[in-house]
């Protein structure tokens, strides 16, 4: 758990974060969005203390981050920034080690974690290992990049748009990546974005960022339904609304008893997918099947779009 | 590069024949060199003396029959392996065939021209056979330059010069040479200049290396000190050398008179002292301006990560910036190092000894030989230097540094 | 006030050189104090002024032959015509730089003599390889888009060389040349061990009789004169730099 109580950033007479507070639960995903320069990445350096705060407290588990000395902190705490980062006179294998090496594991434990990294993310050791940065492709080194943060096995990770160089084919593939791995190792990720998409993809909760504040901070759903800004809907999309609904929920959840004829969709797809494949292929109704193809029933053009209607208690 | 090679115009021997013989453009240039070295210069010049003038001999002169015209024909032939475009191993071969039999016939050449018994008459290579030398380590290079060999093989090739370079000296091939003649006429003494020679070189680097690489790094980090340090050593720079190699006779002078111990370590106002004190102010703007340069192109998320991935300052000083800035560093290095080896000839204007010493003898006493006898030990020593240290620093910039995605 | 204090230094520093060349007698008391009694605190086998113009002029001769040969020699190896030679330029280049001056020096002496040549030869050597150096790195590394829209808009090859090429080269030339003259400067002092008039001169004059007055005034004047000319030429570089847009 990470807690961030009234924290604030001044340079100089520039507050870059302004008084945040708030609290991120354990084994979730937490998006933080805003526009440039609103304080994001001041926000998650300020966790591993790569910034010092001007004032204000952040502890991780109960404990103060000042407690330890800062370096002995981030190696705890893994670290992916945009571009990647990776040393380039390293090889892949020495780049994820370097934290382990650090804190002194042995060579054997090493080379195991490397090896289950790699394959972890689609990288087959033997061939990527040796390989240096400038020798692999763009997602590759992010992959890297990403799997060097997760080498100590930290509980936390802070991702400082790790996708910002990749195309929307690796993007998807990299995200689809990332939530498998947090449900495998059970960490608590911090991640900046400038695409709502992929927080709305991402996210077990939102905190919209502008001009140092934190706007609003919950989960995606309350953010469409309940924007507590006019910033907040601006950045969510007027006529994106509908669509961001139906994108955090499941076809699973709108199933109802009942046949449909066609190729079926999967309980795991996005409603908004299922609004997508009715739409394109002109019925109005689909059937659900589980992920081992057993049916669960219908999805209709008629409930996908009750789901996507601006809710009852919703001011606007 | 290969369409460079390949970008010369191919004319045909044979207009109208199907069979083209391509002609290779910088092989045309080596060849009038060589011709010319052959036609219309000579090879070796015999004097009565060291100092007075002497007759020149051409290659047929200066050799037996069968020496002269098997060395002809070796250098006909190797002239054709320039002329066309062939493999550059066999232009390699050429070149270190020639140059080889060149070497080989200089010193047979001395041995057959002096009379029998003669010990005042001198026999040096006269302007034909630098002629030829120049034009034939030409093409060596051109198909060096081509073969593109790796760092490793670079050396392997100097060593095996240097070690044939050696055999021929061991051999006494070369002792009927007029500068193998000044040679044995002070082998002690060239010795010792030679470790004074290289003391002072690699002392004075050494010591700018220990200084500098801390200020460097020093300067990176506090940048209000970085313009003011390295104005200061840019200003040394302007001072020539023999100048500031004067001027600090005096402080040192000063030094050793008034600093307890500063004699017994040697410290003098004339001599080796002012000489190391002068090459280490030089030497010191090249390690620290290029520390500066190679640690301030250290990517900006190289250094975050390593931050953020808990390094302390010192672990990411050594592990992340001083690797990454190392090729910038080694090339401040191999400069200074060159620049020593040069610089301390001078030393001996000083007092300071080295290789200068028999420069400077040999202009007084118009003995060329005597020159040479300093200036050659000097340039191969600094051509060597320079060697190893592009082997070193391209072997460690394998990894191109601060190459990133996007 | 850190904006023109520089300025204010070298102007200084300019006229106190240009003082002391017209009229080192003024100056006497401030050397006296490094000179025995009886010694002479200023240079007195030639005029200071003299020797400080022959200096320059031996410099500015050697390195005049020396932009005009190793431009035309770059420009050489980039056309497609010399091109076979590039690589290997870049080689001797690399080599050329490994001789000790004072080994070219000595050895042109056989050669040419004693006196200005072997200097000049030395000078213009020396002077030759920072300018080939950066006239090459700057032809061949112009922005490909430019030479595109040089070439599209139906330049000749010699207008490109000329209108488009050359130009934009023009401020890495500058920065060989002061490379070069700055080196030139202090190579030149050298040239004194082989009779040539500079004010190396005064600087050997000094270390045979132990004078440290001259020394210094031959040390100092050329180092100013390096500052100077050195500042000079960064200002053209900027200057050229600036008005070319690509600072
Ligand atoms: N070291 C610093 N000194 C002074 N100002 C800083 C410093 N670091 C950041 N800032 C300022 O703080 C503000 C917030 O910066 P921050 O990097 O946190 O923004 P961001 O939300 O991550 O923006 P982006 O989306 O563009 O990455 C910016 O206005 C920036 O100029
Ligand atoms: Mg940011």
């Amino acid at each position: 758990m990470i807690e961030i109580d009234a924290i604030t950033k001044r340079y100089d007479d520039n507050t870059v974060v302004d008084n945040v507070s708030m609290v991120i639960e354990p084994r979730t995903v937490t998006v933080i969005v805003g526009t440039s320069g609103s304080g994001k990445t001041t926000l998650l350096r300020m966790i591993n203390r790569l910034v010092e705060p001007t004032s204000g407290v952040i502890k991780l588990d109960g404990e103060d981050n000042r407690a330890i000395p800062g370096h002995e902190l981030r190696r705890r705490i893994g670290y992916a920034i945009q571009g990647h980062g990776l040393f380039p006179h390293r090889t892949v294998a020495q780049n994820i080690a370097t934290v382990p090496t650090l804190l002194g594991w042995e060579k054997s434990r090493i080379d195991a974690k490397v090896d289950e990294l790699l394959t972890l993310f689609q990288l087959d050791p033997k061939t990527f290992g040796p390989r240096y940065p400038h020798e692999l492709s763009g997602g590759q080194q992010q992959r890297v990049g990403v799997a060097r943060a997760l080498a100590a096995e930290p509980n936390v990770l802070l991702m400082d748009e790790p996708y910002g160089a990749l195309d929307p084919i690796i993007r998807a593939k990299a995200q689809e990546d990332l939530l498998a791995i947090q449900k495998h190792f059970g960490t608590t990720i911090v991640l900046v974005t400038h695409d709502m998409n992929e927080a709305f993809h991402l996210a077990d909760k939102i905190a919209v960022m502008d001009k140092g504040r934190v706007l609003q901070y919950g989960p995606p759903e309350e953010l469409v339904r309940a924007p507590e800004t006019p910033f907040v809907e601006t950045l969510i999309g007027d006529t994106e609304r509908p669509f961001r609904l139906l994108a955090i929920a499941k076809a699973g959840a709108a199933a109802e008893p009942g046949e449909a004829e066609g190729e079926p969709i999967r309980e795991d797809k996005t409603q908004q997918e299922a609004l997508a494949d009715l739409l394109w292929t002109g019925r109005s109704a689909l059937p659900v099947v589980s992920a081992s193809g057993a049916p669960m029933g219908r999805v209709t053009l008629d409930a996908l779009l009750k789901r996507a209607t601006r809710p009852s208690g919703s001011a606007r | 590069m290969t369409e460079v090679f390949q970008a010369g115009l191919p004319f045909g021997l044979f207009p109208g024949g199907g069979l083209k013989i391509r002609f290779d453009k910088l092989g045309i240039v080596i060849a009038i060199i060589a011709a010319s070295g052959l036609v219309f210069s000579t090879f070796a010049v015999l004097k009565p003396n060291r100092i007075l003038q002497g007759q020149a001999k051409t290659i047929l002169e200066a050799l037996p029959a069968w020496a002269g015209y098997g060395l002809l024909i070796l250098l006909i032939a190797a002239i054709a392996a320039a002329l066309f475009r062939t493999s550059p191993w066999i232009k390699l071969i050429a070149a270190a065939a020639s140059l080889t039999a060149l070497a080989l016939a200089i010193g047979y050449a001395a041995g057959f021209l002096t009379p029998a018994g003669n010990t005042y008459a001198r026999v040096s290579p006269a302007s034909g056979f630098w002629i030829l030398i120049f034009a034939f380590a030409l093409l060596a290079a051109d198909a060096l330059t081509r073969l593109q060999p790796p760092p490793w093989m670079r050396v392997l090739f100097l060593c095996i010069t240097a070690i044939g370079i050696a055999a021929l000296l061991f051999s006494g091939s070369w002792n009927g040479l007029s500068i193998m003649k000044e040679y044995a006429g002070r082998a002690d003494v060239f010795w010792t200049e030679a470790g004074k020679h290289v003391t002072l070189a690699l002392g004075s680097l050494f010591a700018a290396a220990l200084v500098g690489l801390p200020l460097g790094i020093l300067c990176h980090r506090v940048s209000s000190l970085r313009a003011g340090v390295l104005n200061t050593l840019n200003l040394v720079q302007t001072i020539p050398s023999i100048a500031l190699f004067g001027i600090l006779i005096g402080p040192l002078a000063w030094v050793a008179l008034n600093v307890p111990g500063a004699a017994a370590l040697g410290i003098r106002g004339i001599g080796m002292a002012p000489a190391f004190v002068a090459l280490f102010l030089y030497s010191l703007l090249p390690i620290v301006a290029n520390t500066v340069v190679g640690l301030a192109g250290v990517p900006r998320e190289a250094n975050d990560a390593a931050r953020g991935i808990g390094m302390t300052d010192r672990q990411r000083l050594f592990q992340v910036e001083f690797p990454l800035a190392l090729p910038v560093i080694l090339t401040a290095i191999r400069i200074v190092l060159v620049q020593n080896i040069g610089m301390a000839t001078i030393a001996a204007l000083i007092g300071g000894g080295g290789f200068g010493v028999f420069v400077f003898q040999g202009i007084g006493q118009t003995a060329m030989d005597l020159v040479l006898l300093g200036a050659v030990p000097t340039v191969a020593l600094a051509f060597a230097a320079a060697v190893v240290l592009d082997a070193l620093i391209e072997m460690n910039s394998r990894v191109p540094n601060g190459v990133s995605a996007a | 006030m850190k904006a023109w204090l520089p300025t204010i230094l070298r102007g200084l520093l300019f006229v106190v050189l240009v003082a002391f060349l017209l009229s080192p007698t003024t100056f006497e008391p401030v050397l006296k104090p490094l000179v025995d009694t009886n010694a002479p605190a200023i240079y007195n086998q030639g005029s200071l002024l003299d020797l400080t113009l022959q200096h320059l002029s031996t410099v500015f001769i050697a390195t005049l032959v020396a932009i005009v040969v190793a431009i035309l020699l770059a420009i050489l190896v980039t056309r497609p015509f010399g091109a076979e030679f590039l690589p290997l330029s870049r080689s001797l280049v690399n080599i050329g730089q490994t001789f000790p001056p004072v080994a070219v020096l000595a050895l042109a002496v056989p050669a040419v003599g004693f006196g200005e040549k072997p200097t000049l030869i030395a000078l213009f050597l020396y002077g030759l390889l920072p300018i080939f150096e950066n006239t090459l790195t700057a032809l061949t590394n112009l922005p490909r888009s430019v030479m595109e829209a040089a070439r599209g808009s139906g330049m000749t090859n010699f207008q490109r060389l000329m209108k488009v090429e050359l130009p934009l080269s023009l401020p890495i030339i500058v920065a060989g040349i002061r490379l070069s003259v700055t080196i030139g400067l202090a190579t030149a002092t050298i040239g004194s061990t082989v009779a040539a008039r500079t004010l190396g001169e005064v600087i050997i004059a000094g270390l045979q009789s132990n004078n440290l007055a001259f020394i210094l005034q031959g040390g100092l004047i050329v180092g100013a004169l390096a500052v100077l000319i050195y500042d000079g030429l960064s200002a053209v570089e900027k200057m050229l730099t600036r008005r070319l847009g690509i600072a």
